[in-house]
């Protein structure tokens, strides 16, 4: 089994101002050591790829960057702003950045609509009138503007999660986190989920994704990043990451991700 | 599969497919052979409970009503000669018993003149529970009405202003004091109990953690009568000369403490139930605590606990009757009171199946209600 690659930083490619940074991030769960000095530099308007086996810290390491899980050592840069204890610096990034997680997590005791003006309204103050309109427009957006009126238990996953999409735009986030958001979905709707974070890669949003999908990976993602026992192992563009891994567990994922397929 | 269900499915091009199902498997008669008269000896069953339930239903309504003694004559002094109704004991029920003294056991001692204020209270707070139940109720200006309702209520029973006359509390009885104690009681546990099901769920403050935690396992392991004592024998002791805090408020706080530890757990249960991804999606919608808890978790966790919930506030309206043993006159108190009237001694039976009655009317409107409630939040979640 060969090394990680440490030396070289995961960096992106362009002159782009950094849109987040993770440098020599560490995080434990009691004695057990989930993030292993991750670091890694997404560019604005960057979409970035996140795999690797389960277990690896790839979830974890995603849901650092919005503080869902909070990091022990190491800087979390997003946005310009360090995530720390003090609770403004994280209003501030909670506001620019969305998240989809793969259990939807839709409120069910709120219709669509008022899933998706819920934080406009009482987080951004924006008048209920102006986030209703808003809403709609993102429900569109996502193909699903007649089921406004609807609660979530009465849509599929697929509409669920497309509706989970709207409602993280609604925000009018600066960048969107994805937390294996198909990995919950029966194959016939995985496709309608794809399309819609494809169209949404497209208008040029700054994306880190968790998935398995590699179609996905090679159609729109700038650069593949794959993680194993806690580590960055290697990262590239998908092109090189498929075709020529460099590591050892890389070739063995993949071989074990590919024969699935 | 959808091949099962089109096999499922009558269909009248198959031969044999019937529109309606076979006579006699349903309807009222199709129930009870399916049910009461399935084998001989479900029908052997059937035929002996209902011979007993037609039995005591008989000789209950023979006793109720057909042989029931309504009014007793009076001696010019008005004291009830209740010949009458010594007479058909065990034979007839003696209902004149709640005519003498149906305004003793509701109303209490309060003076006799002014008992139109008590009784408004009662209207007062049944109309203030009619308001709000109905949802459309629910917004910010009911808390301005059960305020309004409440001090409507304490000028009323207190009076001293508007032309009524002062009337302390050691005068108050009856349905009054067990709507207050109950009212009041739930009215302040309930926010209380989420405060503390919240607090002891927080785990970055430590200190209230443990507050909390202390307040519910101490609280929940005395029996109420236990607390109310302590509220009124040992309390007292240990306050300064000269502060005396009214028993009727002690006996509130103490009913308050008691019962918002048990809803605590409730809540607990409820917050511990909902799924972590839903603080998580709200957390990375930028939503403050409070507006997380208001608008996302409790919405939920507390739908989910109405069973419960409700099952407590049925406990704790009863519960009330326990201020019995401290000397406070709440509704069962002055069914005793008004049974220790010698010509009456010997009518518990009668005045007891009253209480009952006025308690379970409460108490079966709440668990109606609840199930209504359950039902119409449970709207959104179904299909």
């Amino acid at each position: 089994m060969s090394q990680a690659v440490h030396n070289i930083p995961h960096m992106a490619d362009t002159k782009a101002p950094p849109a987040i940074v993770l440098d020599k991030v560490n995080k434990w769960f009691g004695a057990l050591h989930v993030l292993r000095d991750v670091s890694l530099t997404i560019a604005e308007k960057e979409r970035v790829v996140v795999c690797g086996p389960s277990g690896s810290g790839k979830s974890t390491m995603i849901r650092c960057i919005n503080r869902l899980e909070s990091h022990q050592e190491g800087r979390i840069i997003v946005d310009g702003t360090e995530l720390t204890d003090d609770t403004k610096a994280l209003d501030t990034i909670r506001r620019e950045v969305g998240m989809v997680f793969q259990s939807f997590n839709l409120f069910p005791h709120l219709t669509i609509l008022e899933n998706c003006t819920l934080a406009p309204i009482w987080v951004r103050k924006t008048p209920k009138a102006e986030a209703e309109e808003q809403a709609m427009s993102f429900l569109t957006r996502v193909k699903i503007p007649e089921q406004a009126k609807k609660y979530p238990g009465q849509l599929s996953g697929g509409q669920q999660q497309r509706v989970a999409i709207a409602r993280a735009l609604c925000m009018r986030p600066k960048i969107m986190l994805f937390d294996e958001p198909t990995s919950a979905l029966d194959p016939e709707m995985i496709k309608e989920v794809l399309d819609t974070m494809i169209q949404l890669a497209e208008d040029g949003m700054t994306m880190v994704c968790v998935t398995h999908e590699m179609g996905f990976a090679r159609q729109v993602a700038d650069r593949v990043v794959f993680m194993d026992r806690g580590e960055i192992v290697e990262s590239g563009t998908p092109q090189r990451m498929f075709e020529a891994p460099q590591t050892d567990r890389l070739k063995l994922f993949l071989s074990q991700i590919l024969r699935g397929h | 599969m959808s091949q099962t269900t089109a096999d499922a499915l009558p269909d009248p091009r198959y031969a044999g497919a019937r529109e309606r199902p076979p006579t006699g498997t349903t309807g009222p008669w199709g129930w009870a052979r399916a049910n009461l008269f399935g084998s001989w000896w479900s029908t052997a069953v059937t035929l002996l409970l209902g011979y007993l339930i037609l039995r005591f239903a008989v000789s209950f309504f023979l006793w109720a009503v057909i042989n029931a003694v309504w009014t007793v004559p009076y001696s010019p002094q008005g004291v009830a000669n209740t010949a009458v109704c010594q007479n058909a004991k065990g034979i007839g029920a003696c209902w004149a018993v709640i005519a003498d003294k149906y305004r003793l056991i509701l109303l209490g001692r309060y003076p006799y003149a002014q008992q139109w204020r008590p009784a408004l209270c009662v209207l007062l707070f049944i109309a203030l529970y009619g308001v709000s139940a109905m949802r459309r109720f629910w917004r910010k200006e009911l808390a301005l009405i059960w305020l309004g309702t409440l001090v409507a209520v304490g000028v009323l029973m207190w009076g001293g202003v508007l032309g009524m006359p002062l009337v302390t509390e050691d005068q108050w009885g009856g349905l009054p004091i067990t709507l207050i104690l109950a009212t009041l009681g739930l009215a302040c546990a309930f926010p209380l109990s989420v405060l503390v099901a919240l607090g002891r769920r927080s785990t970055n403050l430590p200190a209230v953690k443990m507050l909390c935690v202390l307040y519910v396992e101490l609280v929940r392991g005395v029996p109420l009568v236990a607390v109310l004592f302590m509220a009124n024998v040992m309390f007292p002791l240990f306050m300064p000369n000269g502060v005396n805090i009214d028993k009727l408020l002690r006996t509130q706080v103490a009913f308050i403490l008691f019962t918002g530890a048990y809803l605590a757990e409730v809540v607990r249960g409820g917050l511990q139930a909902l799924p972590k991804g839903q603080a998580e999606a709200a957390d990375a919608l930028g939503l403050s605590y409070w507006k997380k808890t208001g608008l996302i978790i409790l919405p939920q966790a507390l739908r989910l606990v109405i069973p419960p919930l409700v099952n407590t506030f049925i406990g704790s309206f009863k519960d009330t009757s326990l201020v019995l043993i401290i000397g406070l006159f709440d509704l069962l108190t002055m069914g005793t009171v008004a049974l220790s009237d010698p010509p009456w001694q010997s009518f518990s039976t009668e005045v007891y199946l009253t209480l009952a009655v006025i308690y379970f009317v409460f108490c079966f409107a709440m668990s109606k209600y609840s199930r209504g409630l359950e039902r119409e939040l449970g709207r959104a979640h179904r299909r």
